[in-house]
């Protein structure tokens, strides 16, 4: 208690260097929760769009399916099983076909996927019921997917695919309606379709690639042939992008307290330079060097303190102001490589603020610490002299 | 209880290296302190005094020799040990007052009382009259760098006294200090050393100093030149 009162007075003393260090500390720390919180915002925004639009409660995966091989689409598909029937009409999964194919916008070829799915599916936020009650072929097309290829809704557009015999096939597709998601997975390169009508032009009646289940469902027997994947499991691939990128960004605040933690152990090593006699004196009215060591320890950790006041001061207001108006994000966060809507949210979890706090607190504490064991090695004589050895 | 011996040194060495060679800052020191003295070293500069008292006052160590502190082997304190009796029972005034610039008048004196843990209330009372005794109650709120010299060195003397220990070790009070300012603070000292029974233990070679002391110990190149006991009325020889 004691060193704690001579520490804040001796840091309170000490004035403008004080609040100096404090300030640029404090930076690490709003730009540290900042950033951390908004690549969380963005973990759970992502998450939760996947969750809405495509990974629902998780999926059920013919066992040759593989989304990162396009060339086993043609195999990655089969015969609806019975119970998977079953959950269908219960209204707790939407199945899935998924195939190849090709579009010509603008007079050039682009590779496609086709993906059926049932119109009155409640499983997925997906507008499909615009697929329905349609004489003519229609098809829904994500924003980005309308974006890359000038098509607007009404709009028609040729496909061609090869079904399960091997028979190249065309016809024309309306656009139907155009939806937005920021899960670039269901939008880029993709038509969704009526499920009947693909499974017609395919020639698979009555099979599918994969389905989706019911946020609220859990599956008590998964059918031979078939995966079961996991929400977590689905969304694993997507918290790691986020991961890897934030680790790229945590550069940022790394150089920020790496800068603090300079200015901290230039403070302490000037102070303890300044402060010989000062040290010589404590000695001498009857500190041990451990206390002073703790002392001066002390007064560099209380830095930390400082920075998180002046941190909560400004970093508060301007943090929430994040949390509620978002970030916008410039067009070309499109090719971000994951689902981002136009504005992220950051999310600021108890976690992140102890851990930020902890953080910095055990670094500074380890800086400060550091050029004071100089101090076990000062001569008290010498010390009240004002020397150094 | 005056012939308690506070202070003992046997042959007391102290050597500091230089070079391959080492330079002998004190030789064969053989001296008693009795609680109670008002005793001064005196002798030129690099005669020795301010090593003596550094070994009083367990800052030093001596290379032969004893030096026993209230009845301890200096040479065997360890660290923690000599913070504690220099913690408890010493007090130290410096020649350039070594107050603690970021303390008011009031925390620096307070300063060795709270090493001591000692409760908020009597801590006050004892800061209280010890700025009193040094009349220095007026500047309690003050800065150090807002205070003379003479006002810094009442500070000093009253963060000295303020646990009343049965020591203080007083290295060239009043080298920086006017006329007038030297002899009030000697006068103070006197005072105190009258009512509490504090031993004093000075070094200076400062004439106005020399008049107030009881006892003169003369060093001259690091060995006791004399030792003399001064009465009112004059000067009796120890040794």
């Amino acid at each position: 208690m004691v060193l704690l009162r001579l520490a804040f007075r001796n840091i309170w003393g000490a004035g403008l260097r004080t609040w100096l260090n404090a300030i640029v500390l404090s930076i690490s720390f709003v730009a540290i929760i900042w950033t951390q919180g908004l690549y969380e915002g963005m973990a759970e925004q992502v998450s939760r769009e996947m969750i809405k639009v495509s990974v629902g409660g998780g999926q059920i995966w013919h066992s040759n399916y593989d989304p990162y091989d396009p060339l086993t689409l043609d195999e990655s598909h089969g015969q609806i099983p019975p119970i998977c029937q079953q959950w269908i009409a219960n209204d707790q999964a939407a199945p899935v076909l998924i195939h190849q194919g090709a579009i010509y916008p603008q007079g050039r070829m682009q590779q496609i996927l086709l993906k059926g799915i049932d119109p009155g599916q409640q499983i997925v936020q997906l507008p499909t019921q615009g697929l329905a009650n349609h004489d003519r072929l229609t098809g829904l097309i994500g924003a980005r997917m309308a974006r890359k290829t000038g098509l607007q809704k009404g709009d028609y557009i040729t496909i061609r695919w090869r079904d399960s015999k091997g028979v190249f096939d065309a016809a024309d597709v309306q656009i139907a309606g155009i939806f937005d998601t920021y899960a670039a997975s269901i939008d880029q390169n993709q038509i969704w379709l009526p499920l009947n009508r693909l499974q017609r032009m395919l020639a698979m009646p009555d099979q599918a690639t994969m389905f989706i289940l019911d946020r609220e469902f859990s599956p008590s027997k998964i059918p031979e042939g078939w995966l079961f994947k996991r929400q977590n499991d689905l969304l694993a691939n997507i918290q790691e992008i986020v991961q890897a990128k934030s680790v790229g960004a945590s550069i940022l605040y790394v150089v920020l307290l790496l800068l603090a933690m300079l200015a901290i152990f230039d403070t302490q090593v000037l102070s303890i330079f300044r402060r010989r006699k000062e040290i010589g004196t404590l000695i001498a009215l009857g500190m041990t060097r451990s206390r002073v060591i703790g002392l001066f320890t002390l007064e560099g950790s209380m830095h930390g303190v400082l920075a998180a006041i002046v941190a909560a001061i400004y970093g508060i207001p301007l943090l929430v102001w994040y949390a509620v108006y978002g970030l916008g994000l410039p067009i070309d966060a499109e090719n971000y490589g994951i689902a981002l809507g136009q504005r992220i949210f950051p999310i600021y979890s108890a976690g992140l603020i102890i851990g930020t706090t902890l953080l910095i607190m055990i670094v500074v504490t380890i800086i400060s610490y550091w050029p004071t064991r100089r101090i076990a090695k000062l001569k008290p004589t010498d010390a009240l002299l004002g020397k150094t050895q | 209880m005056e012939n308690e011996v506070q202070v003992k040194t046997e042959h007391l060495v102290k050597r500091y290296p230089m070079g391959a060679e080492s330079f002998p800052a004190l030789q064969d020191i053989n001296l008693q302190f009795m609680k109670g003295e008002f005793t001064g070293i005196v002798g030129p500069s690099g005669s020795g005094k301010t090593t003596l008292l550094n070994i009083i006052g367990t800052l030093d160590k001596p290379t032969e020799g004893e030096a026993l502190l209230l009845g301890k082997t200096i040479s065997k304190l360890t660290h923690k040990e000599g913070a504690k009796i220099r913690n408890e029972h010493l007090g130290f005034i410096f020649q350039t007052y070594n107050l603690l610039p970021v303390y008011t008048v009031f925390e620096n004196v307070e300063f060795p009382l709270l090493l001591l843990s000692m409760e908020k209330k009597e801590r006050d009372e004892a800061v209280w009259q010890a700025l009193e005794w040094m009349q220095i109650t007026e500047k309690a709120k003050v800065k150090p760098n807002q205070l003379s010299g003479g006002q810094a060195q009442r500070v000093a003397i009253a963060r000295s006294i303020v646990k009343k220990p049965k020591i203080v070790i007083a290295d060239e009070p009043t080298a920086n200090l006017d006329a007038k300012n030297s002899h009030r603070i000697l006068q103070l000292m006197v005072d105190l050393n009258k009512d509490l029974q504090t031993t004093f233990i000075f070094s200076t070679h400062d004439e106005k100093v020399i008049q107030y002391l009881r006892r003169i110990i003369n060093l001259e190149d690091g060995r006791v030149a004399s030792d003399e006991l001064v009465e009112l009325n004059g000067i009796a020889t120890q040794e």
